[in-house]
């Protein structure tokens, strides 16, 4: 089967590589490296002093993919971590007692900071710790970022993660780096993080089409790769962002479907709305038991972890702390449980999706307690089929094929005979 | 009252997962009362208010769930699943409000739901600071407070004045002293103290009006040390990991036959969250700001600032005298378990022995913690001093 | 006869159900899954080609004014005579594969010793057989393993004593083990004429149908030489992937117990099914067709193997668990629906001088009240509720049910089907009928 490479999966996969070079040579260039989170995560800042991220949950879900985290996992079990907690951080804590072999295969440096966002996760304080246990103490700073608990962001949320900035984290980097904090420097890079921003919030609109020329879930993780991680603020970034959205254009101009491992969808049977992160360790497997039914995924809460913005956010060079403050304030799991059930309905309603799904994944309480009140409640105020199935992040224990694909195939024949009842009638 | 029908009356307590006290009270006061989640909340406020505060440790092993399973899928812990139990159940009735303070994941989206599912309730999550400097973590903290002060007031149609709550932190100060007599005649004199009673009596501290408290507290500590008890020969442990879903009084009461004294623990941990007085001062949302930041405990939930785990523990362990550690963590608990792995660290540095097992607050079986703990008991009693 | 099939491969039994034009059932057929289910599909359905050549014959006999009287008791006695054939056939290819299997053995004494000793119990059990297949004798099984195992070790036991240590009893069931194995992988389902022929020479001969031989005789080659006409198989339940089915012939089990239990009872909204493996809770719409499902995740505990493993720890049957429950006289509380922790929880409670029935009852209870939560979670119970699936046959599991739903949701309609094991394969054949 000839799977068409475009240019945007070339120039991703060459922005990390040269990622994963920088970090490798660190040591030797001098560069300072600072391990942080994706949700809430200062890219600008960090690269305002010239600093190198390294983002743990990628390490982790890059060693599912390459089918590693089942041994680390273990080895992070032995070391007397709990079966029952996530297994980004065993994975992680594994990977390094092992080594630190990134996902090119070359050795990650120790982090010089352990930036610790602690945005919509309570694990990753819990992580971090671990880390600065770990790495004997390295310096290490916590950015606390309040819970949208009443479904808003209030001035004092603002001002508070501001002022850690201000205060607390922007010292701390220039301690470490050696530098001086460059106002103008974060503001050029937030700019450019805004005009990249733009083009996301097009590509992930672009699945409003019929067909949708792009899979906002699976192919979506894909597409939020760059801006999610060390890139945001760069022009490569934008340069990727602007090459993917004239390649979906086009395809949308083509009336063509999404580009998957297994070739072009050619069909469009089902349009899903999907809540919850991707299992890693079976993606492929997983992705194609949506491609065999010929479902598209129309949206995603998962390609919102690193901000949403859908609902108009952008990075501010006017306001650069309060936007960055913002950005970590608006990110989908710091949401609260009512405002992430409006997102899904409203996700539903615009983009015409047939019904939902939920992947619930062990791993991530974040994400998963509440899940099923979702689903109730979605299905109340949409009267859309809702699907549930269990998995998890990087743990290959935690994904049962026959299981799952048994109930998407239920799920997907419910949509079926729901449609044909209501044709009949 | 004797002691035995002190421990009686906490025991009806523990066991009224009605709230029968709490609607009593209510219709004697004329007055509300405002729920809480495990594990600490500024209780002064809502007394401070006129209301009731009253704790909502899930229903532990007293209720069969039904429709509380519902909403949880296995890998989450218990506690979420009875709380919304008892909710759906109508126990939760009496309650004008509920505070969830930031413990984890699982408890803060525990608080979306009960925003959804019982629109009349008051649903408060409470997010406590993690940067502990006054002009930052204190600012934002005190804001949150107020935030609360002023909404309780609104519940209850009261003004809320600086005596008021000067009045109630001065009684939950003197509480707090008590609570800290009481463990550290446990300390000091195990056997005079059992494990589940002290338990049962901690456990009355989530609904008894705090001045009835701190009276049942003193009684019981003037009338326990008169009391004749056989001494034995048990280990001194501390018990850790069980600050939110709390252990069932079984577990309990297996730990000690199995052959320890429990001479430190964290369950209920809220009612010892402060460490010493909260200030009495002109700006008693301040003061309380200020005791959070500086003077609480470290538990699992609250971030460690200075990079130092397992130092409050093994200050504890020394402080009791005690020779061993006991991890009890309910299943799937995101923060004591990933605490677990840090502080056993630490304790393999200061050769404090331990042992770890998993529980659920409605567990039923302990024949195999038992053994366990019996075991550890054994080797410490075998080759403590060695 | 146009027919439609249904075929449900669950992942301990494997069912047929044959269904005419107008969407009447005309026969069913199960079996063991085994570990092959490519065999158990094809034995289910001969299985069930079988029954519905039972049924028109029964037809045939009823729409036959002058056996009126005779039904009653012809049909039991036809039908455990026609079983007791197959049984025969099976016994000889179980005698046959023995010997072949001795035959290979090095040491000729052991080998006469074995032969001797095995054929004699082969023997005695084909002699034993006319009594266990014939009218109004009571089966704990319908399948032939069972059987066959229960009546092997019987006389075992019986030929060890008389040999006194010169045959050891591991040696011996080593032997019959193996070569059951061999004979379950054989179809004798096919043999229909055969076999009823024998059921028809042995049952006419009887006093009380001497009279009606020819009426009999007429019915019997009216079944045997009926054609199906296959229209549309449907296959569901776990093994459906590995039928050689194309994947439009395949429907998921969740929405052929919907539909089944549907045509059950029309009014169904509600369905449990509680099976061997897993545990379904399905929301139906008037039409029988899927609103909402929830299946247990992961974790199968509450499921039927968690019975098994009771079972297993208590040294009882199965199906002995239901029965021995009902005796209870106060419940005891379990906490624990985990089949990991079972072995330990139940030991502890028969440590604690817990009686085994009442020990039970909460057992039951306990899983029942798993499938509570699954219903809540899908919807809860509204209308008109089905039970269906292996545990459904289980009275305490039944009576646990009925209780805590009256007490949650009301005095709701509660349906259990003796035929509910079919639901499945009722709803695939549905299926096949109208491709729904």
């Amino acid at each position: 089967m000839e799977v068409r490479k475009e240019k945007s999966m070339t120039l991703q996969k060459d922005m990390f590589a040269n990622h994963f070079k920088r970090l490798s040579r660190a040591g030797e260039e001098g560069r300072k490296v600072v391990y942080t989170f994706v949700p809430g995560n200062l890219n600008e800042l960090i690269r305002s002093f010239d600093m190198l991220p390294v983002h743990p949950e990628i390490n982790a879900l890059q060693s599912a993919m390459r089918k590693k985290s089942a041994n680390y996992i273990r080895e992070a079990e032995k070391h007397g971590h709990s079966e029952d907690v996530c297994t980004y951080v065993k994975c992680d804590v594994g990977m390094m007692k092992t080594g630190n072999i990134g996902p090119t295969g070359e050795k990650l440096p120790d982090p010089d900071l352990l930036l610790l966002s602690y945005t919509g996760c309570f694990t990753f304080m819990k992580w971090f710790e671990i880390l600065r246990q770990e790495y004997n103490n390295p310096p290490t700073v916590m950015l606390q970022v309040p819970y949208q608990s009443d479904g808003k962001i209030t001035p004092e949320m603002t001002n508070y993660v501001a002022d850690q900035l201000r205060d607390v984290v922007v010292p701390a980097m220039e301690k470490v780096s050696g530098t001086e904090f460059d106002a103008e420097k974060l503001r050029t890079f937030l700019a450019s993080s805004a005009r990249a921003e733009d083009d996301l919030v097009a590509i992930l609109a672009s699945a409003k089409n019929k067909p949708s020329p792009i899979d906002a879930y699976f192919g979506g993780v894909y597409y939020i790769g760059p801006i999610f991680t060390a890139f945001r603020g760069f022009d490569s970034c934008e340069e990727y962002y602007r090459v993917l959205r004239a390649e979906i254009e086009e395809r949308v101009n083509n009336g063509q479907g999404p580009i998957t491992p297994e070739g072009q969808m050619s069909e469009e049977k089902y349009r899903l709305v999907v809540e919850g992160p991707p299992n890693w360790t079976s993606f492929r497997e997983f992705w194609k038991m949506f491609y065999d039914e010929s479902a598209v995924i129309v949206a995603s809460s998962y390609t919102k972890v690193g901000g949403i913005y859908d609902n108009g956010f952008r990075h501010d060079p006017a306001r650069p702390f309060e936007s960055l403050a913002d950005y970590c304030l608006g990110c989908y799991t710091n949401l609260n449980l009512p405002s992430r059930i409006d997102l899904l309905e409203k996700y539903i309603k615009d983009y015409d999706a047939d019904g939902f799904l939920i992947n619930s994944i062990k791993s991530c309480n974040s994400f998963s307690a509440g899940q099923l009140l979702i689903l109730r409640e979605l299905e109340d105020r949409t009267g859309k089929a809702g699907g549930f199935i269990e998995s998890d992040l990087v743990d290959p224990r935690y994904f049962s094929p026959a299981n799952i694909k048994n109930r998407l195939e239920s799920y997907f024949q419910m949509i079926d005979a729901k449609r044909r009842t209501v044709r009949n009638a | 009252m004797s002691v035995k029908q002190i421990i009686k009356k906490c025991e009806q307590l523990y066991n009224d997962i009605d709230l029968f006290y709490v609607q009593e009270w209510k219709e004697k006061h004329k007055s509300r009362a405002i729920g809480f989640m495990p594990v600490y909340v500024p209780r002064e406020l809502i007394h401070a208010a006129g209301m009731l505060p009253v704790g909502i440790m899930g229903a532990g092993d007293l209720l069969e769930i039904i429709k509380g399973d519902a909403y949880f899928q296995s890998y989450i812990c218990h506690i979420p699943r009875s709380t919304i139990e008892l909710g759906i159940s109508n126990r939760l009735d009496c309650l004008d409000g509920m505070l969830f303070p930031a413990i984890c994941d699982v408890i803060r989206n525990l608080s979306g739901m009960f925003k959804l599912m019982f629109k009349d309730m008051y649903v408060k999550y409470i997010d406590f600071p993690q940067n502990f400097l006054k002009t930052l973590g204190g600012n934002f903290y005190q804001h949150e407070l107020r935030t609360m002060s002023d909404d309780f007031s609104q519940i209850n149609n009261v003004d809320v004045n600086r005596d008021d709550l000067n009045r109630s932190i001065k009684l939950y100060n003197e509480n707090r002293a008590v609570i800290k007599e009481l463990y550290d005649l446990r300390s000091q004199n195990p056997h005079l103290v059992p494990g589940s009673e002290l338990y049962l009596l901690m456990r009355a501290s989530n609904v008894l009006e705090i001045t009835e408290y701190t009276a049942l507290l003193r009684e019981y500590i003037s009338e326990t040390v008169c009391e004749k008890r056989p001494q034995r020969d048990n280990i001194r442990v501390v018990v850790t990991g069980v600050f939110c879903e709390q252990p069932p009084l079984a577990l309990i009461r297996a730990l000690e036959n199995s052959g320890c004294f429990i001479v430190d623990d964290d369950w209920m941990l809220g009612a010892r969250f402060i460490l010493g007085d909260v200030a009495l001062s002109n700006d008693p949302i301040n003061a309380l700001a200020d005791a959070y930041l500086n003077h609480t405990v470290c538990t699992a939930s609250k971030y460690d600032q200075d990079g130092n785990k397992g130092a409050f523990l093994i200050e504890q362990v020394k402080k009791a005298k005690a020779e061993g550690v006991i991890f009890a963590a309910p299943s799937f608990c995101d923060p004591a378990l990933l605490e677990r792995p840090m502080q056993q660290k630490a304790l393999n540095r200061e050769n404090i022995p331990y042992t770890s097992f998993k529980y659920s607050e409605n567990t039923g079986q302990f024949q195999v913690i038992k053994e366990q703990t019996g075991t550890f008991a054994d080797s410490i009693k075998l080759w403590g001093d060695s | 006869m146009n027919c439609f099939i249904g075929i449900d491969l669950g992942s301990t039994t494997s069912k047929a159900i044959f269904m005419n034009e107008q969407e009447k059932f005309l026969g069913r057929g199960i079996t063991n899954s085994r570990s092959n289910y490519h065999l158990a599909c094809q034995i289910a359905r001969e299985e069930a080609e079988n029954n519905s050549r039972f049924s028109l014959l029964e037809q045939m006999i009823r729409a036959n004014p002058r056996c009126k009287k005779i039904v009653a008791s012809l049909m039991p006695w036809l039908f455990s005579r026609y079983r007791l054939s197959e049984y025969n056939a099976q016994l000889r290819a179980l005698r046959d594969i023995c010997a072949t299997d001795l035959n290979a053995w090095k040491d000729p004494v052991s080998v006469s010793l074995y032969r001797e000793v095995v054929e004699k119990i082969l023997r005695q059990m084909a002699e034993e057989a006319v009594l266990f297949f014939q009218s109004g004798a009571s089966s704990k099984s319908d399948f032939f393993r069972d059987i066959a195992t229960s009546q092997f070790m019987d006389h075992a036991q019986d030929q060890i004593r008389e040999h006194n240590g010169k045959i050891t009893f591991d040696r011996l069931i080593g032997i019959f083990d193996r070569a059951i194995i061999r004979v379950e992988s054989i179809s004798f389902a096919r043999a229909f004429s055969e076999n009823i022929d024998f059921a028809y020479r042995k049952v006419s001969r009887l006093p009380e149908f001497l009279d009606f031989k020819d009426d009999i005789y007429q019915a019997v080659k009216y079944a045997d030489e009926q054609e199906f006409n296959i229209v549309n198989i449907v296959g569901t339940g776990y093994g459906r992937q590995r039928l050689p089915f194309d994947k439009k012939q395949l429907r998921s089990e969740i929405l052929c117990h919907g539909l089944g239990a549907h045509y059950m009872f029309p009014k169904t909204r509600t369905v449990l099914d509680i099976g061997g493996q897993d545990t379904k809770a399905i929301q139906i719409d008037a039409n029988g067709i899927v609103e909402n499902f929830q299946m247990n995740d992961r974790c199968a505990a509450g499921c039927g193997r968690y019975l098994g493993y009771v079972a297993d720890e208590m040294n009882m049957g199965v199906h002995e668990l239901g029965p021995q429950a009902l005796k209870a006289t106060k419940m005891v509380r379990i906490n624990s629906t985990c089949t990991v922790f079972a072995g330990a929880e139940l030991r502890q409670r028969l440590a604690l001088g817990e009686k085994r029935e009442d020990i039970l009852a909460g057992l039951h209870r306990a899983i029942i009240l798993r499938a509570m939560s699954l219903l809540a979670r899908s919807g809860g119970i509204n209308n008109e509720f089905t039970f269906t699936g292996g545990v459904a046959k289980n009275q305490a599991a039944t009576g646990a049910l009925k209780k805590l739903v009256l007490e949650n949701y009301g005095n709701i309609k509660i349906n259990v089907s003796p035929d509910s094991i079919y639901t499945g394969a009722c709803g695939a054949a549905l299926f096949a009928g109208n491709s729904k």
